[in-house]
């Protein structure tokens, strides 16, 4: 393991440790007497109709699919960036033209309504 | 120091894995899924392919997870209940999964590997930035129109199933 990141697994452990601290000490602490109304799902007060597991609009499918493509464009972005100064004009070129033909697919999808939320 | 933390990492991947199929919950399934392969963004770490950490967590956790878990969220019968999850099936499952695993541990173990002398390259992600600009142009290339067909057809296959 590369030696400076030594401070994340610091980090991931005393993150993680300061969450399971705090739940084991609730519930170490904690009174428990349970009824009915306390259990109940607090929504400011409104009685609550219905469970929170509800199915979600289809439509937030087509735009998750679409920000995974866009997602693994960016993938390429990061290298591109880095290395960006030492190649200069050429692979600006080349970015330009990557993102060009992705920019088509992302017309498309506003021609065809994809994005519009109906 | 870092034998220990593969073995940390290596037992959370493990732990998760088997929570993935054995949680009640679809959606906690897919959590635990989250989980694993975050921890599989640990191990790159560890074999100092810091690029492919941070792609697998924009990727695996970032993109493929979520829209997992969107799945889940957007089909009305699966979300918060009791969904059938498992077959009749545990054991024969159980017993392929151990023979798949013996096997593959003995084929680790029969290989001989050859240490590479090569020297591992602190700047990850700018030997890969000058690769993909210099000698993989065209593959580079070809991935946008790969990609442009991806969400061509992901926007077809989507609307022709919402109407």
């Amino acid at each position: 393991m590369p030696a400076d990141y030594s401070a994340v697994l610091v980090f991931i452990i005393a993150g993680t440790g300061i969450v399971v601290f705090t739940f084991l000490l609730s519930w170490f602490v904690q009174p428990r007497n349970p009824y009915k109304v306390k259990t109940e799902t607090y929504e400011c007060g409104e009685p609550i109709f219905e469970q929170s597991w509800t199915q979600f609009n289809n439509r937030f499918y087509i735009f998750g699919l679409i920000f995974v493509i866009f997602d693994v464009e960016a993938v390429f972005l990061f290298p591109w960036a880095v290395a960006f100064k030492s190649l200069g004009l050429f692979a600006l070129v080349e970015m330009v033209i990557f993102i060009t033909i992705l920019l088509v697919g992302l017309v498309y999808a506003w021609k065809k309504g994809a994005l519009k939320w109906v | 120091m870092e034998a220990y933390v593969f073995y940390l990492f290596a037992f959370i991947i493990i732990a998760s894995g088997i929570a993935v199929v054995t949680m009640r919950n679809i959606f906690h399934c897919a959590l635990m899924l989250i989980f694993c392969l975050f921890t599989v963004a640990g191990l790159y770490v560890l074999l100092s392919a810091e690029f492919l950490a941070v792609v697998q967590v924009l990727l695996y956790v970032g993109a493929v997870a979520i829209l997992m878990i969107f799945a889940i969220m957007l089909t009305s019968r699966l979300a918060g209940r009791e969904v059938q999850l498992s077959n009749e099936q545990t054991f024969v499952g159980g017993f392929l999964a151990l023979v798949f695993a013996l096997g593959i541990f003995y084929a680790v173990n029969a290989t001989y590997f050859v240490p590479s002398d090569a020297v591992l390259g602190r700047e990850n992600s700018l030997a890969i930035g000058k690769l993909l600009m210099t000698e993989f142009v065209l593959p580079f290339e070809v991935i946008s129109v790969l990609l442009l067909a991806a969400l061509i057809g992901a926007i077809i296959i989507a609307r022709r199933e919402g109407n």
